[in-house]
């Protein structure tokens, strides 16, 4: 391996299926982002949009109200629910926002699937002064029309996508059908550790900064290291991004939580490692929820940000070494934690990160008072204000 | 031994003339429709058919195809179907090839998809999303059943590169003539016919040119500098828009015929 290549495989997982039209862009994002990582300019320009602009270090909050329901473990919040935007999202935005400046583009494309991603997106190019095109699946304009809404306002336009499933996996399909057309001066922002090598290394190298921050400031607050770090897992970026720096701390249980939909025995859910096959979507080998033909089986979930039929390949990799465990929560085991957590804590978290917080309720019931856990509340939960009206009954 | 697709192309270059290529979806318009729609291709001058492996996540390809895919794919299309189709299209007497995104290869199994292409008289397999980095596995099971390995290559490729791609493919190299997805288009870009010129540098291979050609007058004007020019979105387009499914066959009969003479006339 060279200096200007990065590994673009974890184990069997990940690499390039790809067009040969954009194996030139994805080379040349490569080395872009390498130079990057290497230049203390813009490192020195991301942290200080980081600290001016995001609002990071994002605090960690300890939950001792909400632990009662969890066993009566520890519970600490990683708060990235209180970044610029609302959710982790915006930190790797920002880094391929630079990076697009870098190599001289200055259109970005984005697809969305809760919208969060889109609107970090439409934020950065307002920032830094790029067009910006989100794909969005029909179906999710629908569920989280706010965001539709603010990314307009922000500048950015928003094409719905009809085909397929009208949901996040087709405006992934549409948005690689426009970057193979308008690759020559435009960048594809993608949102998650998914997609073709780079994205699965860079955008978790622009995640990892949670896990860095949290793993310093769980050590100042509790004098140890968790016990176990929990996330949700979509494409997997918020859980890559809190997961990486415990990696090597080999006792630090890793456990990502999938959306279990209406249950994953149903069929009807989004828990791709825990009821997929491996196989290739969206240009990386990694689990898929796929039927016998390898045709993509259309995912369910109650969280648009968590309805993925695909899922990042280092987590697949970190699934088969054992390294990291993945669980399903259904739709209304999420739904109580979420509720939970408003009325405990006073804090609404986004849907998504209610999975995580469900997952903390049943290993804090498993491993008792005496654990720590670690949970990465990657957003809030504004956007999804209309759609838990709609499922505790609240009239609008 | 040669395949009926390497003879196909010393067969043009006798005839100086190009071939023409045909794209179709297994499945689309409806299974009994698409051997229809192969016998009647084969019957109306085309020289060789290309099946489609209908796909639920098709990134390289425009509305048409997708709508033609959708459709496939909801009659309930699998692997047993295209293999079917490829077979109708050996037994017409034409060289046949599957087009297929790389999932359901890796799906099928490698080597059985591989064997499963010769033995229903089968080319070769083009593989649009397999780069050659990917390509160790599906080169050997390639190999071992003695089908063409056919990647593709677009105009933003290297030269270094187009020797490396070409070096690792079989029966023809295939060009995608824009930076895009399949359709038609009023015309096929410059960018086609310096691809094709950059590729004769770096290889002895033959040079197809698919994306966006749709009428007698493309044909010739490709038919000039490539050795094949492949048709997709235009037949489908003509059998989605058909009243019946007999005025599509006629429509689609009359479309190759003239492009069938658009191959002659170029050179
Ligand atoms: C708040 C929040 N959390 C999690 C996710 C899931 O994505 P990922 O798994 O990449 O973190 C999303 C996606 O939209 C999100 O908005």
């Amino acid at each position: 391996m060279s200096v200007d290549e990065l590994p673009g495989r974890f184990g069997q997982y990940g690499g390039r299926f790809v067009p040969e039209a954009l194996i030139g862009a994805l080379n040349e994002l490569e080395a872009a982002h390498i130079s990057a990582q290497g230049d203390s300019a813009f490192l020195a320009e991301l942290a200080r949009l980081h600290r001016t602009y995001t609002g990071r270090p994002s605090i960690i909050t300890e939950v001792p109200r909400f632990g009662e329901y969890a066993g009566g473990a520890r519970i600490i919040l990683k708060r990235e629910d209180l970044n610029h935007t609302g959710s982790h999202k915006i930190n790797n935005v920002l880094g391929q926002a630079l990076l697009t400046k870098r190599m001289g583009k200055k259109r970005i494309i984005a697809e969305t699937g809760a919208g969060q991603h889109g609107v970090a997106a439409a934020t950065a190019a307002s920032l830094l002064g790029l067009e910006c095109v989100v794909y969005m699946g029909q179906e999710d304009t629908r569920r989280q029309s706010l965001n539709v809404a603010r990314m307009k306002l922000l500048g950015a336009q928003v094409i719905p996508v009809v085909s397929g499933s009208q949901t996040l996996k087709d405006a992934i399909n549409e948005a690689m059908r426009d970057w193979v057309t308008n690759v020559a001066d435009t960048h594809y922002l993608l949102g998650t550790v998914a997609g073709p090598h780079p994205f699965p290394t860079m955008v978790r190298d622009f995640q990892k900064i949670i896990g860095i921050e949290a793993r310093e400031q769980v050590l100042e607050l509790t004098g140890k290291l968790p016990d176990a770090v929990l996330a949700c897992i979509g494409g997997g970026s918020n859980a890559i991004g809190i997961f990486h720096a415990f990696i090597p701390d080999s006792k630090v249980r890793l456990i990502g939580f999938e959306a279990g939909g209406d249950g994953v025995e149903t069929g009807r859910h989004a828990a791709t490692i825990t009821g997929g096959s491996p196989g290739v979507l969206h240009g990386t080998r990694s689990y898929v929820l796929q039927d016998e033909n390898g045709q993509t089986i259309e995912s369910h979930s109650i969280s648009a940000g968590l309805d993925y039929p695909g899922v990042g390949p280092e987590h697949a990799y970190l699934h088969d070494i054992g390294r990291a465990e993945y669980r399903a929560i259904n739709d209304d085991q999420a739904m109580n934690a979420f509720s939970l957590l408003c009325k405990t804590e006073g804090i609404i978290p986004a849907i998504e990160s209610a999975h995580a917080l469900a997952g903390a309720m049943i290993v804090g019931n498993e491993l008792g008072p005496d654990a720590t856990l670690l949970v990465n509340l990657s957003g809030r939960g504004d956007k999804d204000v209309q759609t838990a009206a709609q499922y505790f009954g609240i009239p609008l | 031994m040669s395949t009926p697709l390497e003879d196909l192309f010393v067969k043009v270059r006798t005839e100086n003339r190009a071939a023409l290529i045909a794209y179709i979806p297994a499945g689309f318009p409806s299974k009994d429709g698409c051997a229809k729609v192969i016998q009647t291709l084969v019957a109306s001058g085309v020289d060789a058919i290309e099946i489609g492996f209908p796909y639920s996540d098709p990134v390289m390809d425009g509305p048409t195809i997708q709508e033609a895919a959708e459709i496939s794919l909801k009659a309930g299309t699998s692997a047993t179907d295209v293999f079917a189709a490829l077979k109708v299209a050996s037994d017409a007497g034409v060289a046949s090839v599957i087009m297929t995104y790389w999932n359901p290869i890796e799906r099928y199994g490698v080597e059985n998809f591989a064997a499963a292409v010769a033995s229903h008289g089968g080319s070769g397999v083009i593989t649009p999303d397999l780069p050659i980095e990917e390509s160790a596995p599906w080169l050997s099971s390639a190999s071992r059943n003695a089908i063409n390995p056919i990647f593709v290559v677009a105009p933003s490729t290297s030269d270094a590169r187009l020797a490396q791609v070409s070096a690792k493919t079989g029966g023809f190299v295939y060009a995608a003539s824009v930076m895009g997805v399949t359709g038609s288009r009023s015309d096929v870009s410059i960018n086609a016919h310096e691809l094709v010129s950059r590729l004769r540098v770096v290889t002895s291979l033959p040079v197809c040119v698919g994306l966006g050609v749709s009428t007698r007058e493309q044909a010739k004007e490709v038919a000039g500098y490539a050795d094949g020019i492949i048709v997709g979105s235009a037949f489908i387009r003509l059998l989605l828009n058909a009243k019946s499914e007999e005025s599509g066959l006629i429509a689609i009969s009359a479309l190759a015929k003239d492009l069938a003479n658009g191959v002659r006339e170029g050179r």
